[in-house]
């Protein structure tokens, strides 16, 4: 299983505790796990990607591993922790605002 | 007995107040969404428990909630806001050609008879309708595409549509008004839109009575008189008795003509109110005192009202989508500041008490009137 850890706003919004476990089919990208949680939560359709662009919105992050993945291609592979879920894919809000 | 419940979207949440008839006591409820934007709260006048909510964020983009107990509970409907076609391109502040981007939704318009057909009003400016409570949003794109939108240009809160009028004698007819574009009307429900801008004059674009370009903050009707409309232009105090043909000035002795809400008493089609703001490069009240102003005679003759209301050292400022009337006997007026405070008058105006203070900046308010 994958391991989502969604910002405190998203965990709100989709009504889930602690982190998100997902099955995901074939290759762990980062489209393929945003397809997947979706999915399973369609209210968060919109609030990491663009629904029409499928671009990440610019104040999110996604951090695994202890490195930044947010400039990854969608269709690149996770590192193998991530895949194995022995390591979440973090989604962090930016620290922006004050 | 009636009852009033008032919506209130503020800048980290929404919250729902709700009163007997006599409107001295409040209950508050909230802050539902809390940290996230509330535009716009909007209950169905087919269905008062029908609510929808405009919840945004810049982290994390737009979504709607509705409701179907009032306000007690709440749900995500759909949040795809997808242009018809190419967008193209508006004005940006500089002159030069932008590509249209949805950003928020400012404001939401449920129809008058059906609890699920509900319009929204989104920045870059568009009309969206949703047939089906709020899951699916197509564009009412005939108003983009009616020609002049590559001259539309942002105000300085961005490029809005802020206000929707349904035509409560002509369900064809529809209102609306963009910063800073203008006010449109179509009388095809929505096919084809018509500029309704003449008679408006804006010194701070090149042709001050072009047909578009005009920075209109906010505009309202009474139900009765749907020919007869009052706009809070960016300045100047308009109306017009020919659904928007020609427009003239009612600013009268008004001590400032700047502003953003207009409204119209309940029961009286020729009662108005506006609260003038002191100038467009300093949004809070003049001299520090919070005065809503009301005519009795649909413009010219203007008298301040402050009873209850702070007349010294009061900076705030009341945005657009801040004021409402209830249908009560007599008619309660309610506003909200960017201070947080609810102002509410049980007497149509003579006299305001905050029904609660220090909630986040207040961007919208809205009033139901229950039996």
């Amino acid at each position: 299983m994958i391991r989502v850890v969604l910002p405190h706003h998203l965990r709100t919004l989709a009504q889930v505790g602690g982190e998100v476990e997902l099955s995901v089919e074939g290759e762990a990208t980062q489209r393929a796990i945003l397809d997947a949680l979706e999915a399973r939560y369609p209210m968060l359709r919109g609030t990491i990607r663009d629904q029409v662009t499928l671009q990440r919105r610019a104040f999110l992050r996604f951090f695994a591993c202890q490195e930044d993945l947010s400039h990854e291609p969608a269709d690149v592979s996770l590192p193998d922790a991530v895949a194995r879920g022995e390591e979440p894919l973090m989604i962090v809000g930016a620290i922006a605002g004050g | 007995m009636s009852s009033a419940r008032v919506l209130v979207g503020t800048r980290k949440g929404a919250f729902v107040l709700t009163s007997d008839g006599k409107r001295k006591k409040w209950d508050v409820c909230g802050p539902h969404f809390a940290g996230w934007e509330i535009y716009h709260v909007a209950g169905s006048p087919a269905d008062p428990n029908r609510l929808y909510a405009s919840q945004s964020s810049s982290w994390f983009g737009q979504v709607i909630q509705r409701s179907e107990d009032g306000g007690k509970t709440w749900a995500p409907v759909g949040n795809k806001f997808e242009y018809d076609g190419v967008p193209g391109t508006h004005q940006w502040y500089d002159g030069s050609a932008h590509p249209w981007e949805f950003k928020r939704v400012w404001h939401l318009e449920p129809s008058l008879t059906d609890p699920d057909v509900v319009y929204a009003g989104i920045e870059d400016a568009a009309l969206f309708r949703s047939g089906d409570g709020g899951q699916n949003w197509e564009e009412v794109s005939g108003l983009r595409k009616h020609g002049s939108g590559p001259k539309w240009q942002p105000g300085a809160g961005g490029m809005c549509l802020h206000t929707i009028i349904l035509d409560p004698a002509n369900p064809d007819r529809i209102y609306i008004a963009i910063s800073a574009a203008g006010a449109f009307r179509t009388d095809d429900g929505g096919k084809s839109w018509l500029p309704i801008n003449r008679g408006l004059t804006s010194q701070y674009i090149p042709d001050p009575n072009a047909e578009v370009g005009h920075c209109v903050h906010k505009m309202a009707m009474h139900p009765s008189r749907p020919n007869v409309l009052f706009m809070q232009k960016h300045w100047d105090v308009m109306r017009t008795d020919n659904a928007g043909d020609v427009w003239t000035e009612v600013s009268g002795n008004l001590p400032t003509d700047f502003g953003f809400v207009v409204d119209v008493h309940a029961h009286e089609p020729e009662t108005i109110y506006v609260v003038p703001i002191k100038s467009d490069s300093e949004h809070y009240p003049l001299e520090g005192k919070l005065r809503v102003y009301r005519s009795r005679s649909g413009g010219h003759e203007w008298e301040a009202l402050t009873k209850g209301l702070p007349q010294e050292n009061c900076y705030v400022n009341v945005l657009r989508d801040a004021m409402a009337v209830d249908s009560l006997d007599k008619c309660g007026v309610y506003f909200g500041t960017t201070g947080g405070q609810v102002y509410a008058s049980t007497d149509a105006g003579d006299s305001w008490e905050p029904i609660v203070r220090d909630l986040p900046a207040v961007l919208s308010v809205e009033v139901q009137t229950l039996s």
